[in-house]
């Protein structure tokens, strides 16, 4: 019976799969979708044999569904700011004078020690990320927390690697300066 | 010789793939002589820990759990397009 192996999945790996995704997507939503999608496919293809476990087995669906959705939502976005980044361009007037010397240099970061100084260093960087456009942001989120290679992430956007890096740099240089500008210590 | 911007812009992309021999040189030497390139090198690398490290709290916090709702529509859902399926 079909209802009763998702609900079993769910009672079994539902937290831990959500978890998994929203670590990814950082949207309840898109969170929720990725564990239904995962359901779907897992009922589709009934079968975890090969996998150590039914865990390993749904993670590495919804490991494929995660990037479903950021693909969809990297895509979804106008194309003419993906084919218009060129490394040459001025998107970065604002951290760079015009012979390539910083504006402002870059301090250095001392790391929080407490865990209370830790939790608001993240919470600083998890405003930062809502703050960067919601394009540059899930294309960070696809490579340095979903780890997914850039030549996988190529294929996947069907961008060039040029394309790929120069949003990853503004996404970063982006990012860098918010936590400059919000991360208060002390 | 490397301005800090082409300095910075091959620091992000040395995340992203292995440099070319002459780039890493350009970029070491670079590195060797300006502090503020540096730094920026460090805080991308801080960057990247810190956001591992933030998603590992949501994966570990036992406190997030997907809401009772979630589920009933999820099981709902799969039901529906599995019987959609069988006509
Ligand atoms: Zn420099």
């Amino acid at each position: 019976m079909i209802g009763a192996n998702v609900n079993d999945w769910l009672n079994e790996h539902g937290d831990y799969l959500y978890r998994f995704a929203l670590a990814r997507l950082r949207d309840p939503h898109q969170a929720e979708d990725a564990v239904q999608e995962t359901m779907l496919a897992a009922i589709k293809n009934n079968s975890f044999e090969g996998e150590s476990t039914p865990r390993t087995w749904l993670t590495g669906i919804i490991k494929h569904k995660i990037i479903d959705i950021q693909r969809k939502q990297i895509r979804e976005q106008p194309l003419s700011d993906l084919v218009d980044l060129d490394a040459t361009d001025n998107s970065m007037d604002d951290f760079f004078d015009q012979t390539g010397h910083w504006l402002e240099r870059p301090q250095v970061w001392d790391m929080p020690g407490s865990a209370l100084e830790q939790k608001q260093f993240l919470a600083t960087l998890s405003k930062c990320l809502d703050n960067l456009p919601a394009k540059l942001a899930a294309l960070f989120m696809m490579r340095d927390v979903h780890e997914i290679d850039n030549e996988k992430i190529c294929k996947e956007l069907e961008i060039t690697a040029t394309n790929a890096w120069v949003m990853l740099y503004r996404a970063r240089m982006g990012l860098r300066k918010c936590l400059e500008m919000n991360w208060i210590t002390g | 010789m490397l301005t800090c911007k082409q300095a910075s812009q091959l620091v992000s992309q040395s995340l992203d793939r292995p440099l070319s021999l002459p780039d890493r040189i350009r970029l070491r030497f670079h590195l060797f002589i300006c502090d503020a390139c540096t730094r920026f090198n460090q805080q991308l690398n801080k960057l990247r820990i810190a956001v591992q490290a933030l998603r590992g709290n949501i994966e570990n916090d036992s406190a997030i759990q997907l809401p009772l709702e979630a589920k009933a529509r999820i099981v709902k859902h799969v039901s529906d397009s599995s019987e959609s399926n069988q006509h």
